[in-house]
């Protein structure tokens, strides 16, 4: 990239991590910066470089940023696929234990992580299970808290639940007002939001199933292994990984259960 | 004067892409051992025939592109359906699920915006046919950092507007048939490889 951009990204960064907390050092620089680019656009900013005096003077105008940043827009049963595989493949192992943790790790706005209490509910796991699910981005963590979703694409969310071989109607799950839906008690009542950054935050311990997919897409090759890591860490032996349709595992002590659905499974030493 | 230095080829279509690139690819493959990247539009789960056929016409090996493959010559990489590609500043591929661009994912204005970020003006650009606008911004910001740009003439192209919403920028050096592509660049091409 030109050098003043480049420049500028990384002076970004290093206000970012001094003046806020929060350490993008280690994400992919191209998607970074296209995030970048495209907030500059939204306020209507000449250049980067303009960015960093209003980051230094004006801690709302970061507040907008970590958003723009880190907020990925996703969907109910987004790769139906996954959550086909899953129930298939997952679930029937899952029937040994008493009680269950599972953590979605990066959860955005919330969407996947209710589709997973859905999927447990509907297999009986739901009573016994207890889901934690995690983000860096507190605005992002509590659109996912509320669980309110504009209704605007509920088609595409119903034609993804029948896709993952879902049993019952979507509608089942949600209370329908105005102009959106809101996902029902019983749901949100399994389910702890909790802010956590992978890149600097500690182990969660004891989990079943650990998901988090298409997240570490956007870290390097040295944060992608610390998080590693710290999932290997965090997983009870025998315990299951599930990442990103293309994130392939390259950590040893994993068996794969489903390659498409890139779910893979901690194995005993 | 020198003879300007290629490192990469990207090549973007949409409707109508996979025909194309039937035709063009095997012979620019046959042309140069440049890594070349590429776009297709495409609904997922069909890439990997895609990726398999073209394995069978080309003489470089032809790949899906995943997150952290090193870019390789001899080899052409395609994109994912449902992820954007991108190239890092050592070499290496990122994938990313933001937002589709001219609602597009994979977006070849992503691709190309990103390749010229890592090779400025060594990236050579052509858009295949396709019925949207992606691709123009790309083809620019190609054509700006001193790339080389070719479109697909808009009357051989299946779907005309991709490649005329490229034209219309005034920022594209050839305008040819598919196999006029492979043509203008064969001395460009074989001449680099010659020297090597």
């Amino acid at each position: 990239m030109h050098n003043a951009e480049k420049l500028a990204v990384e002076l970004i960064i290093e206000v970012i991590k001094r003046q806020y907390g929060y350490d993008f050092s280690d994400y992919s620089r191209a998607s970074l910066k296209r995030r970048l680019i495209h907030h500059k656009t939204k306020l209507g900013l000449a250049s980067l470089a303009d960015m960093i005096p209003l980051l230094i003077n004006n801690p709302h105008s970061f507040d907008e940023l970590l958003t723009s940043l880190s907020v990925t827009v996703t969907e109910l049963f987004r790769d139906p696929e996954f959550y086909q595989a899953f129930a298939d493949e997952v679930v029937p192992k899952l029937k040994t234990y008493p009680y269950l943790k599972v953590w979605h790790a990066g959860c955005s706005t919330g969407e996947e992580v209710y589709s997973m209490a859905i999927l447990l509910h509907e297999n009986k796991y739901l009573d016994r299970t207890q889901l934690y699910a995690t983000d860096f981005n507190p605005y992002a963590l509590n659109i996912a808290r509320k669980g309110i979703y504009p209704n605007e694409h509920i088609n595409a969310y119903v034609d993804n639940y029948r896709k993952s071989g879902g049993g019952f109607e979507l509608e089942d799950y949600f209370v329908e007002k105005y102009e959106a839906i809101k996902v029902k008690r019983f749901l949100q009542e399994r389910i702890a939001f909790s802010q956590h950054n992978l890149a600097t935050d500690h182990i969660f311990g004891d989990m079943e199933v650990i998901v988090c997919r298409n997240v570490m897409i956007y870290f390097d090759e040295r944060l992608k292994r610390k998080v590693l890591d710290l999932f290997n860490e965090s997983l009870v032996v025998y315990g299951f990984l599930c990442l990103g349709d293309k994130e392939t595992l390259d950590y040893p002590g994993f068996r794969v259960v489903n390659e498409a659905a890139s779910i893979y499974q901690k194995v005993p030493k | 004067m020198m003879k300007k230095k290629f490192e990469v080829i990207v090549i973007g279509a949409s409707f109508g892409g996979v025909a194309a690139l039937n035709k063009l690819l095997p012979p620019l493959s046959g042309l140069t051992n440049l890594p070349i990247f590429i776009v297709q539009h495409t609904k997922q789960m069909k890439e990997n025939l895609f990726v398999k056929r073209m394995n069978e016409l080309c003489a470089s090996k032809v790949v899906e592109a995943a997150d952290g493959y090193k870019v390789e010559k001899g080899v052409i990489f395609v994109a994912p359906g449902g992820y954007h590609l991108l190239v890092e500043d050592d070499e290496t591929m990122s994938l990313s699920k933001d937002d589709p661009v001219q609602y597009a994912r994979p977006s070849i204005d992503v691709l190309f915006e990103s390749v010229v970020d890592v090779y400025e003006e060594a990236v050579i650009a052509i858009l295949l046919t396709g019925a949207n606008q992606d691709g123009a911004d790309g083809i620019v910001a190609v054509h700006q950092a001193g790339g080389m740009t070719l479109v697909q003439d808009p009357v051989e192209a299946e779907m005309p507007s991709m490649p005329e919403a490229a034209i219309a920028t005034g920022e594209v050096d050839h305008i040819a048939p598919l196999l006029g592509i492979v043509e203008i660049l064969q001395p460009t091409l074989a001449k680099r490889d010659a020297y090597e």
